[in-house]
């Protein structure tokens, strides 16, 4: 293995880091809400992945899509019946309302499916291949790309259309924006809906390559906080950004130093960061 | 009012006497000494996270080295457990002043974020350390040489010490609560620019309060070595502990004085007792209802159940 090849398999890695965090910072940007649930969402992704494999044969390509929209109302779902009634309280409120949420999915995914792992046929996304002396999972670069062109479009859609506008603005006063003729609470859902799209097609896309189990969540919660506050809260560029940099510096110190230190850089380097620059790298202050 | 003070003397009467009360099953025995355990903990973060406003999502960090200290103590030098209590508890302050002078200066969730992060670095370091067990873990003496071990088969000198060290705590608490510190903290909470203006030197008392209550969550850490004789990465520093005492001190109320404790009285009995009567088989399904009725109470009563007296004090006070 040389340093080439794992720089390409840490950018891979990196681009579904982003995919799966973007949801979490488009919600946190927002409304200024924890998502302590975020990483039983993306376990929820995989698993419906994992079902549709199994009950209908189907791949990424039925996959993804049948995740984006359930993990969608889902969002939509935790929106109307939760998350609106305790975002205006304490910052406690949400963490104890997040959390219990994400206990009753994992338990209840824990319930329906088992505590087994479950994994996808390797064959499912085309086995590797070798590019310019650099080997490629098939089932990664899917996975990368679609994070990659879904964390940009997300962005963009933030940035230079008219919805993008009414949800920053709802972002930034949400009476003002009401005045303005912008229903806060449609744009809020819409940020829970597109939210949850993202991070179901993230899990599905995981699914391919990684085990599916219902604690699965709980490490790739970490790995979304640490990206979201490393990129600075609300911003998917950022958010794009520390995906990228983490995926690297992941694969590099377990190339370099060893496995086992690969999170103990990580988390160094997210406290550093924090404390050199508090708002993250595109945060705004 | 008399009404009143007759109520508090039986609940006093019950907490003195709930072991003798629970002597026949062990289960109940030991919950006793589980909630109190969980108290402790949340009441130590609740100084931080209550009182001042600044939601540490790290606290295993703490009750790790607790532990840690007191199994190391007994490991490489052959102590009893209870005397790395005082030897975590210092550590901790250190630790504490060590994590807090950069973290602290962070508002709301880069705090909290912050402090996950830190919590998940010790985690990981010391999986790797071979003077902590590694991932194994270590243990405490397997058979009690002396008292001095606190080794008990039954769970009732726990439940007594236990008890102790959280009416020693609650009492510091208030004594804080009611002192100068106890405003400092209560202004930063509310507004920091605000008390920062008024010549409250903010970084300072937020670090006190981080201080104390890194302490005695260390306190909480090491007393749990001595009940159970056995820590791990996992269930010295792992992040589902962290949150817990956050969610016990929420669930209750944080910022007052008893709500940590309701906070554990709801929990500890909730996941013990499906835990001891449903098996692993059950468990799961528990779990969900657990998750349920924090999400529930979340929902209806975001500042905890503490709220709903306040509530009717309210009332009270408007007739």
């Amino acid at each position: 293995m040389t340093l080439v090849q794992v720089v390409v398999s840490g950018l891979l890695l990196g681009a579904i880091y982003a995919l799966f965090s973007s949801g979490l910072t488009l919600i946190w940007g927002m409304m200024n809400v924890v998502n302590f649930a975020h990483g039983d969402f993306v376990m929820l992704g995989m698993y419906t992945a994992v079902v549709v494999w199994t009950a209908l044969g189907g791949g990424p390509w039925a996959s993804v899509p049948i995740a984006a929209i359930v993990i969608a109302t889902l969002g939509i779902a935790s929106y109307f019946l939760l998350v609106r009634h305790i975002m205006r309280g304490p910052m406690l409120a949400q963490i104890l309302g997040t959390f219990g949420l994400a206990l009753f999915l994992r338990y209840s995914a824990f319930n329906v499916f088992g505590a087994s792992f479950r994994t996808l046929p390797d064959t499912l996304v085309g086995g590797s291949f070798v590019l310019g002396g650099i080997r490629f999972e098939g089932a990664r670069v899917l996975a990368g790309g679609v994070g990659l062109l879904v964390t940009l479009a997300l962005h963009f859609m933030l940035t230079r259309t008219a919805i993008g506008s009414r949800m920053l603005a709802v972002s930034e006063d949400a009476t003002a924006a009401q005045l303005m003729g912008i229903r806060p609470q449609r744009m809020q859902a819409l940020a829970w809906g597109l939210a949850g799209a993202a991070t179901g097609i993230a899990g599905a896309l995981i699914a391919t390559f990684f085990y599916t189990s219902p604690t699965v969540g709980e490490t790739l919660a970490i790995v979304a906080f640490v990206t979201v506050s490393l990129g600075g809260f609300g911003s998917v560029l950022g958010a794009l950004i520390a995906g990228l940099l983490i995926g690297v510096v992941e694969s590099v110190a377990a190339f370099e130093i060893g496995p086992v230190y690969k999170d103990v850089i990580v988390y160094a380097l997210f406290v550093l960061v924090l404390w050199v620059r508090p708002q993250g790298l595109m945060g705004k202050q | 009012m008399t009404g009143r003070r007759i109520l508090h003397l039986l609940l006093i009467a019950i907490v003195l006497v709930y072991p003798l009360l629970a002597a026949d099953s062990p289960v109940y025995g030991r919950l006793g000494a589980l909630v109190l355990l969980g108290a402790i903990s949340a009441s130590a973060w609740n100084i931080v996270g209550g009182y001042a406003g600044q939601v540490s999502v790290g606290h295993a960090v703490f009750f790790g080295i607790g532990a840690y200290a007191s199994v190391t103590g007994f490991v490489h030098l052959g102590l009893p457990p209870i005397a790395g209590a005082p030897v975590g508890m210092l550590v901790s302050v250190l630790v504490a002043a060590v994590i807090g002078v950069p973290t602290l200066r962070l508002s709301g969730h880069y705090f909290s974020m912050a402090t996950i992060a830190v919590g998940e670095l010790v985690r990981v370091l010391s999986s790797t350390s071979d003077f902590l067990g590694g991932a194994q873990g270590l243990g405490g003496p397997a058979m009690p040489r002396s008292v001095f071990d606190l080794s008990f088969v039954s769970a009732t000198p726990y439940y007594y010490i236990f008890l102790a060290v959280l009416v020693a705590l609650l009492g510091l608490t208030h004594w804080i609560e009611r002192g100068r510190m106890g405003f400092y903290l209560r202004a930063i909470k509310d507004s920091e620019r605000a008390a920062r203006s008024l010549g409250v030197s903010a970084g300072r008392y937020k670090l006190y309060a981080y201080m104390l209550s890194g302490a005695f969550t260390s306190l909480a850490g090491s007393l749990y070595l001595c009940m159970f004789g056995f820590v791990d990465p996992e269930s010295g520093f792992g992040i589902l502990l962290s949150v817990k005492i956050v969610v016990m001190a929420a669930l209750g109320g944080a910022g007052q004085l008893f709500g940590p404790l309701v906070g554990a009285l709801i929990l500890v009995p909730l996941e013990e007792l499906s835990n001891s009567y449903l098996g692993g088989q059950g468990a799961g399904l528990t779990f969900v209802v657990y998750g349920a009725i924090i999400v529930i109470i979340a929902r209806f009563l975001p500042s905890g159940l503490l709220s709903l007296l306040e509530r009717r004090k309210v009332v009270r006070r408007a007739d």
